[in-house]
């Protein structure tokens, strides 16, 4: 049988997901036996001009992780779903936007005059700003553009399946690979996760009855250490989060912040955890219900943490 | 249609530019991205910030969460309990360990080991398992899978952990626990005892590269920056900054919220990465010496800002290595793998220390702050250079304002001249541009352990950088990449 090709790349992200697919350790030797990786920017010294030499469509798999926020990022996401079988959103950047994400409550000219004009350590007495195209006396510089949105891979070409997580845990990643060295794929659009649930299906926390009379910030109070955080006034996500993760952040002591995205079926998780969360606030007082979700100080930048681009909302009007 | 000649590829290109004889008109460094959590962070309540900062970088985001919430204890005015300091210290050692560990045996060795004129398929980690043996490799694999672990066990998670909080620490560690780490600090202490020992007779023994570390072409007079404690020695977690000046004689010392007073940023319009400099010396452009505000925050800027190490195998280390480099301050940039090992060393010792530390099982965790937060700055020392996190709140403690200045770009200037005068000195008319003189470039930038995801707050970790070299007529006449292996 002839060996996969297969390709990685990153676009606006962290470099996680790249550690988090080292994570999978020895076991890569089993990747390397049924494919050979034509393209990683990280590992492989391949360049541009050699992906774009490659027939269409004969890398299997493209492994994309990071969100789309220059011209750059746009390019090669176009350029490796044509020359890939499949394409799969590897982690939250690529998926939903992720915390990169969170600028879409800004804009470009918002972002560009914090970081080079206002920051109380940036001096640029003549207010200059990074330019797509520099001239410089030995010729010509240019930079991507920074657009003003940030989107998800699949806003930007087709996707055939994801891989969530920020980043993804590396049972998750092994699941995928999985999946792909043993060609027995799951039906396209595929979520790939241990868990179609929400995380409070794998936590071990005790749950009871939710009923909150206030909440509280991680800061504020020591929980319990066995009861749900929910019920404990801590604003955990994992209510309306895809499980698969192994519910690690409330065993830790911290709410799940919901990088794992929505749960199966649900397109808005910031939506689903708005009303997952108003059904559990024990009042029929409007009043004392309007103080209650005071105690919330950021409501949309905690619903949509990961997932601001990839929602309805996509991104915050600016007047 | 992009124009070929200015055409970026990967995160980060440097653009070298050759006169019409053929030697170098000048070299530009640029790095082609930002994400804006300088903005996007506004409107965020303050105790998600040491989760959310450190998706700036997926390879350091450890540093990141230290550095958030030493910011947080600051603008909630809580002091962490002595249990809490200690744990997060401890996972900050370890956090180390796999760091250096990282860099010297997967991006630094290959040089040395395998040597620089090797080609590229040889010129990495397989390469340097080939020659040091494949108990060395082994050991490189446990010493990071093992302090993978501590680091889960201790922040709840691998990579992007969620364990830190203003006066303290989410979660304490079992008796069982602590034991198991102490095993790992001691194979540590032994890894990095080894390296060392490796690094002595592979790279001092050879007199071409201890020629090749001397040589004037990896030298640069620079002002060094790093974290010290109250005995002036290194320190990674706490303590106050100190610069020292090209000379080593302490140029200032400052406590964290202080740092607007010493560094400021110089803005290019060719990068969207920001030069740091030192402010009371100023902005004198992309030159050394004492007059210009280019500094340097690597392992061997830690070293001679510090007057010692706090560990006594490390120290004897430090000794040996300014003995062979004839003084303080060291001004050759490839000691800075050296300087690296050292560090590696004491972090392990330190991890040592603390995993048998009595109260470092002690539930007794945090301190619940009741203050109303205002402003708070945090430093840590990220391996790649001092990082500084500041933040402005409301009464609710919701971000108004966040500045960062970050690991890697501290050293922006400074790896842009290292680049630069590599590349004068290699590329000269009628010399022939090979692969092993562009590596001789690369090694360069190579001790800075160039991490742009957190220089740009947008890059990913162990970065592929390229090499583009244009003729005088703006023809590309060669490229070069750095790679992970």
């Amino acid at each position: 049988m002839a060996k996969l090709k297969i390709a990685l790349y990153w676009a606006a992200s962290c470099g996680g997901c790249e550690i988090a697919t080292l994570q999978i350790g020895e076991r890569i030797l089993k990747v390397a036996e049924a494919a050979d990786i034509v393209f990683w920017p990280v590992a492989v010294d391949t360049k541009y001009a050699d992906v774009e030499k490659m027939p269409d469509k004969s890398i299997d798999a493209c492994l994309f992780n990071g969100a789309i926020r220059t011209s750059e990022n746009e390019h090669m996401a176009k350029l490796l779903r044509q020359k890939s079988k499949l394409m799969i959103a590897y982690g939250s950047c690529a998926y939903e936007g992720c915390i990169p994400g969170l600028a879409n409550f800004y804009n470009r000219q918002m972002i560009f005059d914090r970081a080079y004009i206002e920051t109380p350590s940036t001096d640029n007495p003549h207010k200059i700003y990074p330019q797509t195209r520099v001239r410089v006396p030995e010729g010509e510089l240019d930079l991507p553009e920074f657009y003003d949105t940030v989107k998800t891979l699949g806003q930007t070409v087709d996707v055939d399946y994801v891989v969530p997580g920020c980043p993804p845990e590396e049972k998750t990643t092994w699941l995928a690979l999985e999946a792909l060295v043993s060609g027995k794929l799951p039906p396209k659009g595929t979520v790939i996760s241990h868990s179609v649930k929400a995380v409070c299906d794998e936590c071990p926390r005790k749950k009871e009855e939710k009923k909150i009379k206030k909440f509280y910030r991680t800061y504020e109070i020591v929980p319990e250490p066995e009861k749900c955080l929910l019920e404990q006034g801590l604003l955990c996500c994992g209510i309306a989060t895809r499980g698969g993760c192994g519910a690690l952040c409330p065993q830790a002591n911290m709410p799940c912040t919901g990088c794992y995205g929505p749960v199966e079926g649900v397109v808005d998780q910031g939506a689903h955890l708005l009303s997952a969360i108003a059904s559990v606030i024990d009042s029929n007082d409007p009043d004392q219900i309007q103080k209650i979700v005071n105690d919330i100080v950021d409501p949309a930048g905690t619903f949509y943490r990961y997932s601001l681009p990839d929602s309805l909302l996509r991104r915050a009007r600016i007047k | 249609m992009i124009d070929p000649i200015t055409r970026l590829e990967g995160h980060g290109k440097i653009a070298i530019f050759l006169k019409d004889d053929g030697s170098v008109a000048n070299v530009y460094f640029q790095v082609p991205e930002l994400r804006g959590f300088e903005k996007f962070c506004e409107g965020r309540p303050a105790e998600d910030m040491p989760q959310i900062t450190q998706r700036i970088c997926g390879v350091c985001p450890e540093a990141h969460h230290m550095a958030s919430t030493k910011a947080l204890d600051d603008l909630f005015h809580v002091e962490p309990t002595s249990t809490a300091k200690k744990l997060r210290e401890l996972f900050y050692s370890s956090f180390y360990v796999t760091d250096h560990t990282t860099h010297f045996y997967i991006l630094a060795a290959p040089d040395f080991v395998v040597g620089p004129d090797a080609p590229p398929a040889e010129r990495n980690i397989f390469g340097v398992i080939a020659k040091v043996g494949l108990e060395l490799g082994g050991a490189v694999i446990r010493t990071r899978h093992e302090n993978h672990w501590v680091i889960q066990t201790i922040g709840g998670r691998a990579v992007h952990p969620c364990f830190g909080l203003p006066g303290g620490v989410s979660k304490a560690i079992t008796e069982e626990e602590r034991v198991k780490i102490e095993e790992i600090a001691k194979r540590s202490v032994d890894f990095a005892k080894l390296s060392l020992k490796v690094f002595d007779d592979v790279v001092l023994k050879n007199k071409q590269y201890l020629d090749m570390i001397l040589s004037d072409t990896y030298t640069h007079r620079t002002y060094y920056m790093g974290l010290v404690d109250e005995k002036n020695r290194v320190n990674f977690y706490d303590g106050k900054v100190r610069v020292v000046d090209p000379d080593g004689k302490e140029f200032c010392k400052y406590a964290p919220r202080d740092y607007l007073e010493h560094v400021a940023e110089h803005v290019e319009p060719w990068t969207y990465l920001k030069f740091p400099y030192l402010k009371k010396v100023g902005w004198k452009g992309f030159v050394d010496g004492k007059d210009s505000g280019v500094y340097r925050a690597t392992p061997l800027s830690r070293l001679n800002a510090a007057d010692g190490m706090a560990t006594p195998l490390a120290q004897a280390e430090y000794e040996k290595m300014y003995s062979t480099l004839g003084g303080k301050p060291a001004h050759q940039t490839l000691a800075t793998h050296w300087a690296r090992l050292i560090e590696l060393l004491y972090a392990a010792e330190r991890m040592l220390e603390l995993a048998r530390d009595p109260e470092i099982t002690s539930p007794n965790i945090r301190n619940i702050p009741t203050a109303i937060p205002d402003e708070g700055v945090g430093i840590v020392e990220a391996p790649r250079g001092t990082l500084t996190h500041h933040y402005i709140t409301d009464e609710r403690g919701v971000i108004k304002k966040v500045n960062l200045i970050v690991g890697t770009t501290n050293n922006y200037a400074a790896f842009y001249m290292s680049v630069k005068k590599a590349a004068e000195d290699f590329i000269k008319p009628g010399v022939k541009i090979t692969e092993g003189l562009l590596n001789r470039i690369e090694m360069a930038w190579r001790p800075y352990d160039l991490c742009l995801a957190c220089a740009t707050h947008s890059l990913p970790g162990q970065m592929p950088l390229e090499v583009v070299i244009y003729d005088s007529q703006g023809n590309e006449i060669k490229r070069l990449s750095q790679g992970i292996a």
